[in-house]
């Protein structure tokens, strides 16, 4: 059973068609990344997924209950709009005030310090960890991920995916995510979507960077970028940690 | 105690200002001060409409109020500025209501009224329209409190939160409308937008909180009407144009503090 179900999407934006006939479906546990250049339509599958966005044909399938947790790529706080850290982490309905949720999702992400602080003040990496607790504080079983590591250094956004590993194995919810950090991301994923207006080509990480139709759209950057994500991708196993582990995890629970 | 003008005319003031606070904070923090403005300024196409028509100004007024806010929202995104086309509309609706009064032939029309509210002339029913709207207002505002500020807050936030954000933007048309409404008495078309923006960006400098923000509002706002009336009383000024005069004034207090404070802490 799949938690959420695209189904011969087809998107547009006035006269244009920026989605043609995707599928794609996740099922519980699994991280599934999706790449591809700009104006790929990537964050508009996203938007249609969460139901911002309407299809022009095909159909969206959630699973009954379906909880979302959304990080957006990035959220912009007016300036007159007073925000504590804590105010926002209740804004997500059911979450109450004084159940102490709110402090253990902060602690968890390593930012508890923060709760009384404005949303306005923080720095990217600390409103990074914000906007994922507070996606995690309703316990979701789908993440979804639009580039959320946008304006982080190298260090902060290897640190974040290492996160979203982290809760995938910890509460085992699925993750659906958008990267154009192909090295970083292809380590931690379970299946790439290599998207163009269309699904190029899918599969796990070490299918995709292979294909022909991936290498035709990433061109010469493909080369190293796909050496450095070897050479990630050695290391982590090398270490006995990361995906392996979690998919081990993952199959034990099935 | 209701047969004194002056309690009328503050009672009416601050239910008023009551409604206006946290509607003013949305206003603000989703940057709607011209949505605002020509909401009030269709407002005078509506009295012209129910004077013809011989309905009552109330209904009149959330009307067009309500037509021109959907009007706006349709338009919107069709190749002109969200600016262009709130100037268009907003001086358009006002200019045709002016045209429209001075057509009713027989009606005696005090237009000042209108333009710049007539507060002491408050009667007890005016009065219970007034507070029965702004009761509404503040019922509606606080019923969808958490979806509207998620919804101001980030679209997207909100659709996997399972709030329609289009929606919770019907409600605040709603209670613009009728808050325009029962604002025309008090302040009068042209300084509607006035209470709804002054009062909360007053308190946006002393709050943490959205929450704060929208109860400060609502104390600057009842402040600015009490003063006001106050002063209009003994200088013999405008009623209307004193409080917007006063919350003006606190606005400027707050800025001037709150800007030296933080200065001072940048520096140390």
């Amino acid at each position: 059973m799949s938690l959420i179900d695209l189904q011969h999407l087809t998107l547009r934006y006035g006269g244009n068609t920026v989605l043609r006939d995707v599928n794609l479906s996740v099922t519980p546990g699994e991280i599934v990344t999706i790449v591809g250049p700009n104006g790929s339509g990537k964050t508009s599958l996203l938007r249609a997924a969460i139901g911002a966005l309407t299809p022009a044909s095909g159909r969206v399938v959630r699973a009954p209950g379906l909880t979302i947790g959304y990080v957006p790529q990035k959220l912009h706080v007016d300036p007159t709009l007073p925000l504590t850290v804590d105010r926002f982490m209740r804004l997500a309905p059911g979450v109450r005030r004084g159940t102490g949720a709110v402090r253990a999702a902060l602690a968890s992400a390593g930012v508890a310090a923060l709760e009384r602080r404005q949303m306005a003040d923080l720095s990217g990496g600390q409103f990074q960890r914000v906007l994922l607790a507070r996606a995690l504080i309703r316990k979701p079983d789908l993440l979804l991920l639009d580039e959320a590591t946008q304006g982080l250094d190298q260090a902060g956004s290897a640190a974040f995916y290492q996160r979203i590993e982290q809760v995938r194995h910890e509460t085992g919810c699925a993750v659906l995510m958008i990267s154009h950090e192909l090295h970083v991301v292809m380590s931690t994923s379970d299946r790439v979507i290599c998207l163009n207006g269309h699904v190029c080509c899918e599969g796990t990480p070490e299918v995709v960077a292979s294909a022909p139709e991936y290498r035709a759209l990433f061109g010469t950057g493909t080369g190293g970028a796909l050496a450095l994500y070897r050479h990630d991708h050695d290391h982590k196993h090398d270490d006995g940690c990361g995906h392996g582990a979690a998919a081990h995890a993952r199959e034990a629970a099935e | 105690m209701l047969d004194d003008f002056m309690v009328r005319a503050t009672l009416a003031g601050v239910g008023v200002a009551c409604a206006a606070a946290p509607l003013g904070c949305f206003v603000v923090w989703r940057r709607m001060a011209y949505f605002g403005d020509a909401t009030a300024h269709a407002a005078m196409l509506g009295v012209a409409l129910s004077l013809a028509l011989q309905t009552s100004v109330f209904v009149g007024t959330v009307a067009v109020a309500l037509a021109m806010a959907v009007t706006v929202t349709v338009l919107s995104g069709r190749g002109y500025g969200m600016d262009t086309l709130l100037g268009v509309l907003a001086h358009s609706a006002l200019a045709a209501g002016l045209v429209a009064v001075s057509f009713l032939s027989g009606v005696r029309l005090d237009l000042m009224a209108y333009l710049f509210g007539d507060l002491l002339a408050v009667g007890r029913l005016d009065l219970a329209v007034i507070w029965g709207g702004a009761a509404l207002v503040v019922v509606l505002l606080a019923w969808r409190w958490s979806a509207l500020l998620l919804s101001t807050l980030n679209e997207e936030l909100a659709r996997a939160s399972d709030i329609d954000p289009r929606r919770e933007e019907m409600f605040l048309t709603v209670a613009l409308a009728i808050t325009v409404a029962v604002a025309i008495k008090v302040v009068g078309v042209l300084l509607i937008a006035a209470m709804l923006i002054v009062p909360a960006a007053a308190a946006r400098g002393l709050s943490r909180t959205p929450e704060v923000m929208a109860i400060l509002a609502g104390a600057i706002g009842s402040f600015s009407t009490v003063a006001g009336l106050r002063a209009a009383y003994v200088f013999d000024t405008p009623a209307g144009p004193s409080i917007v005069c006063v919350a003006a004034a606190c606005f400027l207090a707050v800025t001037l503090a709150t800007g030296v404070g933080r200065r001072g802490a940048r520096r140390g």
